[in-house]
């Protein structure tokens, strides 16, 4: 088996959470790679600025998979705000590391779900 | 395990493991020395240059052993553009050429040389009417490969030579994946260069060979002993060229057996996925390709993720893709053809070799359409249809 990834990073690649289209999500976050090409959707539900759910769709090699399905497992049920913290190191962190050349690939997870809350709070009437 | 990354590199002949044995055991002499017990080292090493010679056609004068594929183009480009730069400096080459060619010819123009890099067409044919308004007065050599490693498109290499002797030019051609596979003719094709490399035909790895015709002059690369008529200094790799000599020999042999055995396979391989997975582009000319080569681009899906899954299966493949080669950009080739990137992306290489059974390939038929569709599933570019 090949060994450039961890046993995580390969686990979330074969078996990702949270994969797919999210049913009337509240946001959508559309970021691409503009170093490689490769693109990333991110979809959330959101109460009381809490982000309940969270799946995501991308197009891209198996890092970019993987950081963006454990991306969405990091952020479900954090505060908008607190999940806008996590950032593309812990979302590699959480997989175990990534190779070198492959650290880029969390920068789309990290700018997805930034993209998402944006979507998100460009659209929802602010609360105070 | 299911190998299908032959034009990455093809398993050992058992028969060429067998030969080269004495080579690295009993018969460890220097070729170069004078005594008796050099003898058997010196004969077996011209034995290897007249099988290799017998498979180009060539005379065993013409053929130089290096240590690769890559040393004989490096060899070929750099010895002869240098040889000749009192003549001209001007290169001509194409866009989908491997490093080994494009890498040197990018050295050569930081030491004043001139490239000109031909396009190819969808197919990856080298366009000829560029060819000849490109060659010029100071063109001393071109440089155009015989079958391309990643979509194995065969270019019309006797037309090439025609082109460019009209010119004065000389021909180098790399024949890495071609050699062993197809039969090669260097008199009849006008070849006066030609690189090839021992492990992509059942040979070891660590030895390949340059053939040069025969009156044409070449700066070294290596100086030393003076070794390969001074032209490749350096105690010769007995056993790897006793290996090579084996490959060529059977090569020259079984090649007719092993293309009748193989084509059926890769011409079912690629009917069948295209028949099962919907939006597949095939690469590389349809009729003008190495009959082991399939080169595809399945859409919205990038290509590591194809080839981690094939391997999850026991399948080796191979892919053009960014994300798999440690660049970040897709294969040069794919985007020489013109594809977008990010249907280049999406590249899976699958090459035949003799030992692949048909077992084996509906294996792939089997498991292939299911990764397709898994991975598209995750595909933001997939949706909606
Ligand atoms: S996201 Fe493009 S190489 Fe990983």
């Amino acid at each position: 088996m090949a060994d450039i990834y961890t046993d995580k990073v390969y686990d979330y690649f074969r078996n990702p959470r949270n994969m797919g289209e999210l049913k009337d999500p509240d946001a959508i976050g559309k970021v691409g790679n503009t170093k490689c090409g490769d693109v990333m959707w991110v979809y959330i539900k959101v109460k009381d600025d809490v982000i309940t759910d969270c799946t995501f769709k991308t197009f891209g090699c198996v890092a970019a998979i993987a950081t963006s399905s454990i991306l969405t497992e990091l952020v479900k049920g954090k505060k908008l705000d607190d999940a806008l913290k996590v950032s593309n190191k812990e979302v590699a962190g959480a997989l175990g590391g990534l190779p070198q050349i492959k650290m880029h690939c969390s920068l789309l997870a990290e700018e997805g779900l930034r993209s998402a809350v944006e979507d998100y709070r460009s659209k929802a009437p602010k609360t105070a | 395990m299911i190998y299908l990354d032959h034009n990455a590199t093809s398993p050992l002949d058992r028969r060429v493991y067998e030969k080269m044995i004495p080579y690295l055991t009993d018969i460890y002499s220097n070729p170069s020395s004078i005594y008796r017990f050099a003898q058997g080292a010196r004969s077996a090493v011209e034995d290897a240059r007249l099988y290799l010679a017998q498979l180009l056609n060539a005379d065993t004068k013409e053929i130089i052993f290096t240590s690769s594929g890559t040393e004989a183009d490096n060899l070929a480009i750099k010895g002869i553009a240098c040889q000749l730069r009192e003549k001209g400096k001007h290169i001509i080459t194409s866009k989908i050429e491997h490093h080994a060619i494009l890498h040197t010819c990018e050295f050569l123009e930081k030491y004043g040389f001139e490239v000109t890099y031909l396009d190819v067409d969808e197919y990856g044919l080298v366009n000829l009417d560029q060819l000849k308004k490109s060659l010029r007065k100071d063109t001393t050599l071109v440089s155009i490969m015989l079958a391309n490693n990643e979509i194995g498109t065969i270019q019309p290499i006797k037309d090439i030579a025609t082109i460019c002797h009209e010119n004065g030019s000389l021909l180098h051609t790399d024949a890495v994946q071609a050699v062993g596979k197809m039969p090669i003719d260097v008199k009849e094709l006008g070849i006066d260069a030609l690189s090839l490399s021992g492990h992509k035909f059942y040979g070891p790895k660590g030895v390949g060979a340059l053939y040069l015709k025969k009156g044409i002059k070449i700066i070294p690369l290596l100086h030393g002993g003076g070794h390969e008529s001074g032209r490749r200094s350096s105690t010769e790799n007995v056993a790897g060229i006793v290996g090579l000599g084996e490959a060529a020999r059977l090569a020259k042999l079984e090649m007719k057996a092993n293309e009748a055995k193989i084509r059926p396979l890769r011409d079912k391989l690629e009917r069948e996925i295209i028949a099962k997975v919907p939006e597949v582009k095939v690469n590389g000319h349809p009729e003008k390709r190495l009959y082991n080569t399939l080169n595809i681009c399945l859409k919205y899906i990038e290509g590591e993720g194809i080839l981690i899954n094939l391997d999850f299966e026991d399948i080796c493949a191979n892919s053009g893709s960014a994300c798999t080669s440690g660049s970040l950009d897709p294969s040069h080739v794919l985007l020489a053809l013109g594809l977008p990137h990010e249907i280049a992306h999406g590249s899976l290489r699958l090459s035949l070799g003799k030992d692949n059974t048909p077992e084996q390939i509906d294996k792939v038929i089997e498991v292939l359409p299911k990764i397709a569709e898994r991975l598209r599933s995750m595909s933001p570019f997939w949706q909606n249809k």
